[in-house]
């Protein structure tokens, strides 16, 4: 017996946490991948992130009310029609916000904070006035709500599995470009040196729209996974924002495998906390536990060696 | 001495001149009947409120912006149709309602301030508003310092009384111990995991539920509260599987409900087992809108009303509010609630013959609607109503069959004994 539990109970809670977990782990990638890129690697601070992500929910739900009325038989499998239309949407709209609002701000990088902030507003109110104040309910194929049952005990949802899956698919996508990609070569050189990379012929103001359209396109494809496990709403984004801005400053702006080993470290520590503790004493002792660690280390987790 | 409204005597006294020369001309030519005497503007407003000799204007504090907007648009719906109803049935004193919207944004100091503005400067003769007990905590004291009415719609967690306010929802004792007692009796309930949105209402009725569990010797097996707006609750469904309560007692309040219900099906609970039974006081059917019904078929809900309850007050309000604001809406039970405010303030007027707020208070206990959408209600001494409990079952398409409900209507107890 451990504490009030038995042996058997006590390794299905290390294995249903562990699993819990996990999938927090999935869904903090998620949310922070697109933030990363926008955030770490051009310096803006895109405080509309998750509007961009509602866009992509919003998308989803647009595509399975579409699906239901005019292809039921497509039903199955339309999420991932889904998601590709959720990309593009917020892809669209992200390159629009570069062009439009953005590219005039690279010089003022807290400027951006409050222009971003002013176009959440915006959209807030965009989605409110076209959608509805009250909440959409995004009906999802039986397949993807139910779970496996592997004890009597231990049931795995299928639809964090489908997140993990997703996170680790697109987390080595943005990899693989950034670091084995000829673009991925020139964002990181405009990132160290815009003025430099002009220079020597890159395309900087190409590379900036593009960068920043592939940082909303990813917010769109999270919130279209997210509404298999959270609300879809005018103001469902601001849910997200805290968050995701926690998991990429702890990892050290500037790098993406800060920004997964920080949203680990996050998810695991709140996912052990919650079981011993109440969930919103949970929530404070991670934030005091990141704030503490921040004090120490300022630049986050992990840094780039770069001269300023 | 200038009065708190900074408008000075004059301009009351200014009014009350008008109101009574206006019906000077008309006296000459009808010749002074009691009833019109009665009804001429300086009789029935003794106190400067926005009353003329056409209409009186009322304000209508709800939070249209921010996370609150998607509970509160159905209360402004509501309460916008029960004043064109009025209105069309030829309004209050012979008076058309005119009303000012104001928008609390969600933020419980703009309420306060808001609330100011519509008693202050627009001198309404009534607010309907308010939804979460947050916001009513904050403009209690406006209300009750400028002399104002509010009529408040939604279910709440009690302890509170106010001379200054109508509560047109269920207090705690007629919900939540009600609520509990059939889930004992009926489906022979043991033990209990409470689960809230960590604030005051959930906080409050989570601690009442678990005295009244506790008094009936049976066992709360865990008690869990998560920040609100809260999207991941796959530890306290861990927890849940391992204590295997007969019943999970949910207070999870807004958007995270959604995922709540979600994570809960995708885990593998199916809620129709009925094991664990699942029982919430603050799901309606707006709720559900966002959950998706096949994600909260099998769960019970225990409150006043539901769209479903059959009877003919209630077919009348249905088909009135689709009509008005769209086939595709979903009534909920504090958008009746909040239906309900208008008419019991119309009715407190005319039996006090006034608008003055002192005489309509005085008036408004014993006031009793038979066309309630719910059936019929009655206002008690305390300010709250009667009303009855029912058991809604939910079904595939959002919306809950009414499997029980009290045979009386039961009376409110804002302070129950022993509960504090």
């Amino acid at each position: 017996m451990i504490g009030d539990y038995t042996y058997d109970q006590f390794f299905s809670i290390l294995a249903m946490q562990g699993f819990a977990g996990l999938s927090l782990f999935s869904v903090f990638v998620l949310m922070a991948l697109g933030l990363a890129i926008i955030f770490g690697q051009m310096g803006v601070i895109n405080m509309a992130h998750g509007e961009f992500m509602i866009l992509g929910a919003y998308t989803t739900w647009g595509v399975s009310l579409f699906v239901t009325s005019f292809a039921p038989a497509l039903f199955p499998v339309y999420f991932f029609i889904a998601m590709a239309l959720a990309f593009c949407a917020s892809f669209t709209l992200g390159v629009l916000v570069e062009w439009s609002m953005i590219r005039h701000l690279y010089r003022r990088p807290l400027d951006t904070l409050l222009a971003t902030w002013g176009l959440s507003l915006i959209l807030q109110q965009l989605y409110r006035t076209v959608f509805g104040a009250r909440e959409v309910g995004v009906t999802l194929p039986d397949w993807m709500m139910g779970s496996l049952p592997l004890t009597d005990i231990i049931e795995v949802p299928i639809n964090g599995l489908f997140v993990m899956g997703l996170t680790t698919l697109i987390a080595t996508s943005v990899f693989l470009l950034m670091f084995k990609s000829r673009w991925g070569k020139q964002v990181r050189a405009v990132t160290q040196n815009r003025v430099m990379a002009g220079a020597v012929g890159i395309d900087t103001k190409r590379v900036d729209r593009l960068t920043f359209g592939l940082g909303c396109g990813i917010a769109g494809v999270a919130g279209s996974a997210f509404t298999m496990i959270g609300s879809t709403g005018p103001t469902s984004g601001q849910l997200y924002i805290v968050d995701t801005f926690l998991v990429v400053v702890f990892g050290g702006a500037a790098s993406l495998l800060g920004t997964i080993a920080s949203a680990f470290a996050i998810s695991q520590a709140q996912s052990t906390m919650e079981f011993f503790l109440s969930g919103s004493m949970a929530k404070v002792l991670t934030l005091l536990t990141v704030v503490g660690i921040l004090m120490l280390r300022p630049q986050g987790l992990f840094t780039l060696k770069i001269r300023r | 001495m200038t009065d708190a409204t900074g408008q000075g005597p004059f301009k009351l006294n200014r009014r009350k001149l008008l109101g009574a020369m206006a019906t000077i001309p008309a006296l000459g030519v009808l010749g002074t009947t009691r009833v019109f005497a009665d009804t001429s503007t300086a009789a029935v407003n003794t106190s400067g409120l926005a009353v003329t000799d056409t209409d009186v204007t009322v304000g209508i504090l709800h939070s249209v912006t921010g996370t609150m907007a998607i509970s509160e648009t159905g209360s402004v719906q509501a309460e916008i149709l029960a004043i064109e109803q009025i209105n069309a049935a030829g309004g209050v004193l012979g008076r058309q309602i005119k009303y000012i919207q104001e928008d609390g944004a969600s933020d419980w100091p703009t309420f306060a301030e808001k609330a100011k503005k519509l008693l202050v400067q627009d001198k309404v003769a009534s607010v309907m508003g308010c939804w979460t007990s947050a916001s009513r905590k904050a403009v209690l004291p406006v209300f009750e310092q400028y002399n104002g009415m509010l009529y408040y719609p939604t279910f709440y967690e009690g302890l509170e009384e106010s001379p200054n306010v109508i509560y047109t929802g269920q207090e705690a004792t007629q919900q939540i111990l009600a609520g509990i007692d059939w889930v004992v009796d009926t489906k022979g309930a043991k033990s209990f995991y409470l689960l809230g949105s960590d604030y005051i209402w959930p906080r409050t009725s989570n601690k009442i539920a678990r005295k009244h569990i506790e008094m009936k010797g049976l066992k709360v097996v865990g008690e869990e509260y998560y920040p609100l707006e809260h999207t991941q609750f796959n530890s306290v469904i861990n927890k849940i599987k391992l204590t295997k309560p007969d019943v999970i007692y949910a207070i999870v309040v807004g958007g995270s409900n959604v995922a709540f219900y979600k994570q809960l099906k995708a885990a593998g609970i199916d809620l129709t087992k009925e094991a664990p039974l699942l029982l919430t006081i603050s799901v309606t059917e707006d709720e559900i809108l966002g959950i998706g019904g096949e994600n909260i078929v099998g769960a019970y809900a225990a409150m006043k009303y539901f769209q479903s309850i059959e009877n003919d007050n209630n077919a009348a309000f249905v088909k009135a509010f689709k009509e008005r604001w769209g086939d595709g809406i979903v009534i909920g039970d504090v958008t009746q609630a909040a239906y309900l405010g208008p008419w019991l303030w119309k009715a407190a007027v005319e039996r006090a013959g006034s608008f003055d707020i002192d005489k309509v208070r005085e008036a408004s206990p014993g006031i009793e609607l038979t066309t309630a959408p719910e059936g019929y209600v009655k206002v008690h001494d305390n300010h709250h109503l009667w009303s009855k409990l029912r058991i809604g079952h939910a079904r595939t398409d959002g919306q809950y069959d009414v499997v029980y409900e009290t045979a009386d209507l039961m009376e409110p107890d804002p302070f129950p004994e022993g509960y504090q």
